[in-house]
């Protein structure tokens, strides 16, 4: 598990310096580091699946981003910040650390223990789908449903996308 | 296909010959997505992701060539047709999205029903969202471009 959480450490460190640095490609370029460390995440924890998922996901948004900010400048402000401020971000963050230790205290050990439902996922799945990838029996098969739905929101998202950015009744 | 648009000769060879490769690892994975890790999303991705290099290698025309802008919103609405259709399929059964269809053994690749369909529904409806997503936003720059070169 030491590796798991070195990979997390980096994504941390990789996320700060995406929101920290100066240059928009540069931080673009941190925020792929951030990808790439979930995709040897999800690896380590065994579940190729979305690994896959993730990388290819992550590849498309970053051309996207690179596209659109490669040239962008946009300028950087500095904003001074009343000492005050930090003080109150301090206590928050105590604030927020204090209350999530308490909330992460009563959730169960990672991974266990497997709830009915999986466990009848497990044993059952190849025979009652004979799909031997069992995120596919479950998501197509006995979760059909929520992939429906998933199927749904994805839709209406491209819809959202195309009908904001089409052709008609954008200003010469 | 003009020699202007696009990137350099080298990227646009090097393009003829990776981008099938691309495309049919793409369908390897939405094929096999009931036997090996993938499926329909991944597989969609990968296949939007070989019509991008097209994009960015040879420039907007050369792939909307292939694929315009009318022929993505007919595969996209197919494929969310296609899975709703698999769903109500399973009406004849007794209840929605029951797999009606015959299993066969595990580990062949005609196997296991109605996911196989399924897998290919969502690679419809993702490949083709996501690639005029893309498109989109690349015709979006379009107004940008060309008030740079008025200034």
């Amino acid at each position: 598990m030491i590796e798991l959480n070195v990979i997390l450490i980096l994504m941390i460190i990789a996320s700060v310096v995406a929101m920290e640095i100066e240059d928009l490609l540069s931080s673009v370029i941190a925020l792929g580091a951030v990808g790439m460390g979930l995709t040897l995440e999800f690896l380590l924890l065994r579940a190729p699946d979305l690994a896959i998922t993730q990388l290819v996901v992550e590849i498309l948004s970053l051309i996207i981003l690179i596209r659109a900010t490669v040239d962008v400048d946009i300028e950087h402000k500095k904003i001074k910040t009343h000492p005050a401020y930090l003080l109150f971000a301090v206590l928050f963050v105590a604030v927020f650390l204090w209350f999530s230790i308490a909330a992460l205290r009563e959730l169960p050990v990672f991974g266990k223990p497997v709830m009915k439902m999986g466990a009848q996922y497990l044993a059952e799945g190849v025979k009652k789908t004979s799909a031997t990838n069992i995120v596919a029996a479950i998501i197509l098969d006995f979760r059909g449903y929520d992939t429906l739905g998933e199927a749904t929101i994805l839709f209406t998202a491209v819809i959202g996308v195309l009908s904001v950015l089409r052709k008609i009744g954008r200003k010469k | 296909m003009s020699e202007a648009k696009g990137m350099s000769l080298i990227v646009k060879r090097i393009t003829k010959i990776t981008v099938s490769l691309i495309f049919l690892f793409g369908v390897y994975i939405v094929l096999h997505g009931h036997l090996t890790p993938g499926g329909g999303f991944a597989g969609g991705v990968i296949i939007a992701l070989s019509f991008i290099h097209l994009v960015l290698a040879f420039g907007k025309e050369a792939a909307l060539e292939k694929l315009n802008e009318t022929r993505i919103s007919i595969i996209e609405s197919l494929g969310g047709l296609m899975f709703l259709g698999i769903g109500l399929l399973g009406l004849l059964g007794g209840y929605f999205f029951l797999n009606v269809i015959p299993k066969g053994r595990p580990f062949d690749l005609f196997s296991s029903g109605i996911i196989v369909l399924c897998n290919l529904a969502i690679f419809l409806k993702v490949g083709a969202g996501l690639f005029s997503i893309f498109i989109a936003l690349s015709i979006m720059r379009m107004p940008l471009d060309s008030e740079k070169e008025k200034k």
